[in-house]
């Protein structure tokens, strides 16, 4: 029964709860699983890896040689992000908002940005490298990787001296303010009342009252009174 | 109710049409008012009718050249993905919705399955494309696809849900329209050969725990994956629905991760590095956690629970006729497979188990019918499904209720429309 392989892995998988809840194995019988590798696929080259590799992890793995300050990066981004992003990255039009929102996690409209939310400075440098700017992916320097990471936290008071140098060196020593706001899937625990839970199917309400509708804030394309209607 | 929304009187054509269709019930559809083109809705013309004998019966028809590769019937013209164009800032990083009003049966064609990118829809060139694993491995490996089209394959059957789908109704009903607010998932069949096939050929190393998965389009899509998943049912996947995946579904490799949110499942896969730990990925931390009310979030919450609705009637589908009428819907869990589904037409005083008809598959979409008289009288509808763990899928408060309204992601709450007596029907909340 597959839940046993959940069960072992469950160190890595912290959410993944008990066991019992994952009844169904898998669709269909697979393939045998193949003993001996297959002997399909080339050797990957250290170089080719070095020219696909771009990732980077919240320990630093992955961080390349470079430096950079705010100051330096604030040239970068008004040249190659702020048309979107704006001067302070406070986002323009429906484009992402990169700073500020701080302490908004509990409002009503919380204002979810690279300071009041992000969990780690590595995501700021893994994403920027691989998809920024938009449009022109991995087309920035390692040097101003570090320079627009260190100018994101700065607009983010994270890093507060603009000449302050991010390197490879000092990267791991960023601490983001929301770094203890997440916690592994925990549904199977505090939903456990969705399992098992009684299905009335006779008399199970008295009354019954439309409570929203749709029609109120009709945003629907090509509804009435939708904002665009062909 | 507007003059307009009254019951048409009938016309000599219309009672034509009636009869021609051998219809027994009184036709409503003059009030049932939708800003949604139907071909079965359009008005016939007399002509084509009995005791006439159409063109089409006289006249040759198009040769078998003239098609080569087949596309639908202009008649279904209007069986199109839509987008929401206030919602995105840009087409390249931005989802488009599967009109499900207009489906049947479980397999969703492929050219209407919804779209999800970050970075537009390369064409990527398959003798050009490449898979490289690397990291915790005995052996650093790239795969061309004719390496991958030479191991064993399998074909499944699975749904692929973007954990946003309707998570634009956290705070109260918002689009009408089943294709709007339940729209991105999708449901194919999928060739391909098990992820763990290719980590086989590279070997993990023991301390292997995560893998990141990674696309080859201009956002270089990535995520964590843990490696029991990897090594239980993923697939890479080269066909959907027995031909080549379309380029905007990743074409010539994609990953699939049955079951769990659809940003996982990596379009134009080119990169697979085996890890320790995971990444926090921007897709895993700035999106795609479920924030909570008490500030905190919830992250790595892959699995798609269970979850259900009704296609027809709905907003973009009214009911018609009065008399005989066939509700119908899709129920699927990313637990496991669909055991059951109930069905309420009075707002939930009463419910009755619906008919699951076609296959029956974990992790896929299931359908379902409830074929029922109707008389004009006003409907709350709504569907809850059950699957094969026991969970049984909640309402929309009682998810509120643990998680508030800001979570986004994961919305599987019980969908209410509301049919009026004219047919027309409203996406609502109720009591």
């Amino acid at each position: 029964m597959r839940p046993l392989l959940f069960t072992a892995a469950a160190s890595a998988l912290v959410a993944m709860g008990a066991a019992s809840l994952y009844g169904a194995g898998p669709s269909a019988a697979a393939p045998a699983q193949p003993e001996k590798p297959l002997g399909l696929g080339t050797p990957a080259t250290p170089e080719e890896i070095a020219g696909w590799d771009i990732d980077v992890r919240p320990d630093g793995m992955g961080l390349p040689p470079g430096k950079g300050t705010a100051t330096q990066g604030e040239v970068i981004f008004l040249e190659q992000c702020a048309a979107c992003h704006g001067d302070f990255a406070e986002g323009r039009d429906r484009w992402p908002v990169l700073a500020g929102g701080h302490g908004s996690l509990k409002a009503d409209r919380p204002e979810k940005t690279i300071g009041s939310y992000w969990e780690s400075a590595s995501t700021v440098f893994d994403y920027v490298r691989r998809a920024m700017p938009f449009g022109n992916a991995q087309s920035l320097s390692n040097d101003e990787l570090y320079a627009v990471t260190a100018f994101l936290l700065n607009m983010n008071d994270v890093i507060k001296d603009p000449e302050f140098e991010l390197n490879q060196g000092n990267f791991t020593s960023i601490r983001m303010p929301n770094a203890d706001g997440f916690y592994d899937d925990d549904r199977e625990t505090t939903e456990r009342k969705f399992w098992n839970a009684e299905a009335c199917m006779k008399n199970c309400k008295t009354e019954v009252v439309v409570t929203g509708q749709a029609a109120i804030l009709d945003v629907t394309p090509d509804s009435k009174s939708a904002p665009s209607v062909d | 109710m507007s003059e307009d929304n009254e019951p048409q009187k009938n016309t000599r054509s219309r009672r034509q049409f009636l009869k021609s269709a051998g219809l027994t019930g009184a036709l409503v559809a003059a009030g049932a008012k939708s800003a949604w083109p139907q071909a079965s809705s359009a008005e016939a013309k007399p002509e084509n009718l009995p005791p006439h004998v159409a063109d089409w019966s006289k006249h040759l028809g198009t040769g078998v050249a003239d098609r080569p590769y087949g596309k639908p019937s202009k008649f279904e013209a209007h069986v199109v993905r839509r987008d929401v164009e206030w919602l995105t800032a840009s087409q390249q990083s931005s989802v488009n919705f599967t009109p499900w009003h207009e489906l049947d049966g479980i397999i969703t064609p492929s050219g209407l399955c919804f779209e999800r990118h970050h970075g537009g829809a390369p064409d990527v060139s398959p003798a050009d494309h490449r898979l490289m694993v690397h990291g915790l491995v005995d052996k650093p490996l790239v795969f061309s696809m004719s390496d991958i089209m030479r191991m064993p394959r399998v074909n499944r059957v699975f749904f692929l849900e973007c954990a946003a789908n309707s998570g634009m109704e956290w705070r109260g009903p918002q689009l009408n329209g089943c294709q709007f607010t339940h729209g991105m998932i999708h449901n194919v069949m999928y060739t391909g050969v098990p992820l763990r096939t290719v980590l086989n050929e590279a070997g993990l190393k023991p301390k292997a725990k995560w893998l990141l998965v990674e696309g080859g389009d201009a956002s270089g899509m990535n995520r964590s994956l843990p490696v029991e998943k990897a090594l239980d049912d993923c697939l890479l996947a080269f066909k959907m629905n027995g031909e080549a995946l379309r380029p905007e579904q990743g074409y010539p490799l994609r990953l699939v991760v049955p079951g769990w949110e659809g940003n996982i499942w990596v379009k134009w896969i080119r990169r697979i590095e085996v890890g320790d730990k995971p990444w926090l990925a921007r897709e895993e931390t700035s999106k795609y956690t479920d924030l909570l009310a008490d500030g905190r979030a919830r992250r790595f919450t892959f699995v798609m629970d269970a979850k259900s609705v009704i296609t027809n009637p709905s907003p973009q589908a009214p009911l018609r006729f009065k008399g005989q009428n066939v509700l119908t819907g899709i129920a699927w869990s990313g637990r496991g497979a669909i055991t059951r589904v109930d069905v309420t037409l009075d707002g939930g005083r009463n419910w009755r188990e619906a008919r699951i008809d076609g296959p029956v598959f974990e992790r896929s979409v299931t359908r379902f019918y409830v074929d029922f008289d109707w008389q004009g009288e006003e409907l709350m509808i709504q569907s809850r499904c059950h699957d094969s763990t026991g969970y049984l899928q909640p309402t929309k408060n009682e998810l509120r209720a643990v998680r508030g309204v800001n979570s986004i992601y994961h919305n599987n709450g019980i969908q209410t429309w509301l049919v009026r007596s004219n047919g027309e029907t409203e996406n609502v909340e109720i009591s």
